[in-house]
């Protein structure tokens, strides 16, 4: 009779513990629902925010680099003189490997008219270093910019680019707009 | 005249956009358009969601009416592909612990609702079934339950001090989380480069080594880091159903006794070693006393660490080394400076963000602080408060349900 009773209490406290367990639960969930979001969330970078560190292309947790050059037509100037494909120093306008900025030669030039040279990134080959970027954006057009590429990128948890951006330049986007391709995405503010 | 002026300077304005406007080209050229890939798709986030669900459902079936051990192994092969390599390692239930903190703390945050069901499914889950999410679920578990070798049995001394470091870990990753800082569980997830083939040289080295260690220290990542299981482990103390060893009832015949890789079997009370009631009576009302204080001296050593803990938000890094060594402005290598520079903030809005960034992270160490000393002194408690068992029976808040032992009962 005793030890029924004692079993009892015991079950009593057990399931209220778990009640309350389940209440705290619950309404952990329910504080974490005031900003809950259907949306699925990607990182992305903001090209005018971007100072071009080259962090990209080496704190990404993938090799190489979820983070690529994006070339933006639009706003190319097709120059003969590119500030992000030549060497400042280069010793001739020409496609010799001396010559090119792009540690991996994943920037290939051809020629359209004269005097006009057209640029395609080759995204198979490109590490994110932003060295054309650097290039482009201050001899150029800023055509070239870096953008998370999104069927590459893991979107972790907290993006490890992001986390020492020394620019702030990564944040969260919806992933229905998840590029900010310069030219359809401006500036902001 | 005035009109002029606006002329140019919009004039000047266009120039500064275009340095080179694009050309009209004469032979018919077509640019080509940027790829721009779209992202995973948001269908697929809520399959893992429904995957994670039948896992867990199956895995509760298996650990509590079919206790078949195979059927477990398979289980678990399936987690770690799917989980592991497929998904590599990302989404997972013990990184959801950092984005529900953040979302609590961070109005600006908005949690998905994946990650909110990643957090709290196994959760439930365990408060009913027991940690089956552990045995079945996790690819993290999976990966080191599938390289169990030769486990050794560990002393209940060492297993307790090693014990608290999970609740620690806890802790900092939800100090980190909430402040905005980090996302340290992810970040020092050491199996994660393995399901990705790829990571940084250290966490190559502290993976393997994990593994390695797991041969003989069965699952060293779930006892005595995992900080979800932290919360694991107090919803399956309470659970309703758990793994039993015995079918039946036990006739103590000890064969599984040295079954569990990870100590998790209780045996029943040896009664000479029970200690005089008074005695423990005395000791109880003790430690109870002593837990407050613990529990203050805990928050107070929490409060003295957060200036230096709080250096871990680059916010409060970079203001301080700005503060200290004013010459580093000078340093064209230092990036973090140089684009501080260049951004146009000014150092007294940089200074306020950090200075309210480190007036949470004193609110939270003292938390924290807190928190492990209520840690401390429940533990210390536990040592005396003898429940007197009868049988042999798993340890329901340290049990992984890995049915491991449920082939060593004869009963049948």
């Amino acid at each position: 009779m005793e030890n029924s009773y004692k079993n009892s209490r015991r079950d009593f406290i057990k399931k209220g513990t778990r009640v309350s367990l389940l209440l705290t639960l619950g309404v952990v969930g329910g504080i974490g629902a005031r900003h809950l979001t259907t949306e699925k969330y990607v990182w992305q970078i903001d090209p005018f925010k971007c100072t071009q560190c080259g962090r990209c292309a080496t704190s990404c947790v993938m090799t190489p680099s979820a983070v690529k050059c994006i070339h933006s037509f639009d706003l190319c100037g097709y120059c003969d003189l590119c500030g992000g494909y030549l060497k400042p120093d280069a010793n001739q306008r020409s496609t010799a490997a001396e010559n090119q900025l792009c540690p991996t030669a994943a920037i290939q030039r051809k020629y359209i008219e004269e005097p006009y040279f057209e640029y395609v990134i080759d995204e198979k080959l490109c590490i994110g270093c932003a060295k054309c970027v650097k290039g482009c954006t201050s001899f150029g057009n800023g055509s070239l910019h870096l953008q998370i590429i999104q069927n590459r990128c893991l979107n972790c948890n907290q993006c490890s680019i992001a986390r020492l951006c020394p620019s702030e330049a990564i944040s969260r986007v919806k992933a229905s707009n998840a590029y900010k391709v310069k030219g359809s995405f401006t500036k902001e503010g | 005249m005035l009109i002029f002026a606006l002329l140019i300077f919009s004039l000047e304005g266009i120039a500064q956009k275009q340095r080179f406007p694009k050309p009209e080209f004469g032979t018919g050229y077509s640019q080509p358009t940027p790829v721009t890939p779209e992202p995973r798709a948001l269908a697929l986030e809520y399959t893992d969601v429904f995957v994670l669900l039948i896992v867990l459902s199956l895995a509760s079936w298996i650990a509590i009416k079919n206790r078949s051990r195979k059927k477990m192994v398979w289980l678990s092969v399936f987690t770690l592909l799917y989980f592991g390599f497929y998904r590599d390692g990302c989404i997972c239930s013990i990184g959801s612990v950092q984005n529900v903190a953040l979302t609590i703390f961070d109005p600006g945050y908005a949690i998905s609702i994946t990650t909110l069901l990643f957090f709290l499914i196994p959760l439930v889950f365990t408060l009913y079934f027991g940690r089956t999410f552990c045995a079945g679920a996790c690819s993290l578990g999976a990966i080191q339950d599938l390289l169990i070798v030769n486990p050794l049995s560990m002393p209940q001394w060492l297993r307790q001090i090693l014990g608290l470091i999970p609740y620690l870990y806890l802790s900092l990753a939800l100090l980190f989380a909430a402040t905005g800082t980090d996302f340290i569980i992810c970040r020092y997830d050491p199996f994660v480069g393995i399901f990705r083939m790829d990571a940084a040289f250290h966490m190559v080295v502290l993976g393997i080594a994990f593994l390695l260690m797991g041969m003989f220290i069965a699952r060293p990542y779930c006892r005595f880091l995992c900080p979800y299981g932290v919360l694991l482990n107090w919803m399956s103390r309470f659970s309703k159903w758990h793994l039993p060893i015995t079918p039946a009832a036990c006739i103590q015949c000890k064969l599984c006794s040295d079954s569990c890789p990870f100590d998790a079997i209780d045996y029943p009370t040896d009664e000479k070693l029970v200690k005089k009631r008074i005695w423990g009576v005395n000791r109880f009302l003790v430690y109870v006393i002593l837990i407050p204080i613990w529990i203050l001296t805990g928050g107070f050593a929490g409060s003295m660490a957060h200036t230096w803990i709080s250096k871990a938000n680059s916010k409060v890094y970079l203001a301080e080394l700005l503060i200290r060594n004013p010459e580093v402005q000078n340093d064209e290598k230092n990036l973090d400076v140089q684009a501080f520079l260049s951004s146009g903030k000014s150092m007294e809005m940089l200074v306020s963000e950090a200075t309210i960034i480190r007036q949470k992270f004193y609110t939270g160490c003292w938390i924290a602080g807190g928190f492990m000393g209520l840690v401390i002194g429940m533990t210390l408690l536990n040592q005396i408060i003898f429940r007197t068992k009868y049988d042999y029976q798993p340890d329901k808040g340290n049990c992984y349900s890995c049915v491991r032992c449920v082939s060593y009962c004869p009963v049948k």
